[in-house]
């Protein structure tokens, strides 16, 4: 973080004479909330083993500022929806996030939690954007790590700039050309040398 | 070795078995619905049954037969190691009458599988100790797995949140990974695959 690098440089103004730079206060606040987000991991399902995978040290989002999990809603400001939300647990998702205070934000974490994918029946849930807002959707059954490290990016991206529109995580390789872009490629055993 | 507690029933039980089939392993009896927990108490205590587990115990509904529920429980032998699958036909058609003597007496395992079994299908299980719904909620009207419950029909305990749009579905395509679903699958066929724009004004960059 030391370092003013790419979008930061943007919203700084070199000042007069070495030593100090001007930005505007709302800048300044919105990029010490996006690299001090403290989540709260609500863990319902399957999912729940890739959100493990993201904080362990292979790809690690505590990178990111996002690290102290705050098992209390009052604390945090980052909501994961990890899993599918059944209609006996929605009143208990929309207490969680009522009880979160200002300014917070949704993450809705792989298919189930973005639209309810194949659970699309009498039990659950179809997208926790029922019943509240959501601000970044990754898709994904379950997302690959890559898709949502993207995500929890998008989501700072959208902190700096006070978007508040939500967004969706786009897929890395492009269906058209089938070109990748930076994705772990699969190996057959017997070319694995 | 089953095939031969088929006979045995048969013999304990006259006019009990009203069907019996045996196949690679895989052994039957559908018994008269007022004789289920007899034949149950029977294959539980007595030494060459010795049914010491219930591994489950549900429902199956066939909406074009009468009776049209069929009650399925398999029992397993611990001491023995065999197995028998016993099942009872109840209920009428339009889905009343749905009714037969509880096994949570017998065996601790019933007490909840009977329970999902009323949650599910609406089958009342008479002499349970404490029939409740197990995994929906008290509000929820009807039971979802019979085939008269519109698969469209879901009863939120909350409302949903009021803003436009609130019934779109997913905000990614199938190339996304969401190729499933009957949002999804009606969206396509409407849309004749193309892509729509679900977010009025434009994906936000």
């Amino acid at each position: 973080m030391g370092e003013l690098t790419g979008a930061e440089r943007r919203i700084v103004e070199a000042g007069a004479g070495d030593g100090f730079v001007t930005t505007k206060a709302e800048a300044l606040l919105a990029w010490a909330q996006k690299y001090s987000l403290f989540m709260y991991p609500f863990v319902t399902a399957c999912c729940g083993m890739e959100f493990m995978a993201m904080s362990g040290p292979r790809f690690d989002f505590s990178r990111f500022g996002a690290e102290a999990p705050r098992f209390s809603p009052r604390q945090s400001d980052l909501l994961w929806v990890v899993g599918t939300i059944t209609q006996r647990q929605a009143p208990i998702l929309r207490r969680i996030y009522e009880q979160m205070a200002d300014p917070k934000w949704v993450l809705a974490f792989g298919t189930c939690a973005s639209c309810g994918g194949f659970y699309d029946n009498y039990a659950c849930v179809a997208g926790v954007d029922k019943i509240i807002p959501c601000d970044v959707y990754v898709p994904g059954c379950p997302p690959r790590p890559e898709a949502v490290l993207d995500g929890l990016m998008l989501l700072m991206d959208k902190i700096q700039k006070g978007d508040k529109r939500p967004g969706v995580v786009k897929p890395r390789t492009d269906p058209s050309t089938s070109q990748t872009h930076g994705l772990v490629q699969l190996r057959r055993r017997d070319s694995v040398v | 070795m089953a095939k031969v507690l088929i006979e045995l029933v048969r013999q304990h039980f006259p006019g009990a078995v009203l069907e019996a089939h045996a196949q690679h392993g895989d052994e039957t009896i559908v018994v008269d619905p007022p004789r289920w927990h007899e034949v149950a108490t029977w294959l539980r205590s007595a030494a060459p049954a010795s049914m010491d587990m219930l591994s489950d115990l549900t429902a199956v509904d066939y909406p074009d037969r009468d009776p049209r529920f069929e009650i399925v429980a398999h029992f397993y032998s611990l001491t023995r190691g065999h197995r028998l699958r016993m099942k009872a036909r109840v209920g009428a058609r339009d889905g009343t009458g749905a009714r037969i003597r509880s096994l949570a007496d017998l065996w601790g395992s019933a007490n909840w599988l009977e329970r999902e079994a009323w949650d599910m299908f609406g089958v009342v299980f008479d002499g349970h100790p404490d029939l409740r719904r197990i995994l929906l909620y008290p509000e929820f009207e009807g039971h979802p797995l019979r085939k008269d419950y519109d698969a469209q029909r879901i009863q939120p305990l909350i409302e949903y949140r009021d803003v436009p749009d609130i019934d779109k579905v997913a905000p990614f395509g199938p190339h996304e990974g969401m190729s499933f679903g009957r949002q999804t699958h009606a969206r396509r066929a409407s849309d004749d695959g193309a892509d729509t724009e679900v977010f009025p004004g434009g994906e936000p960059s």
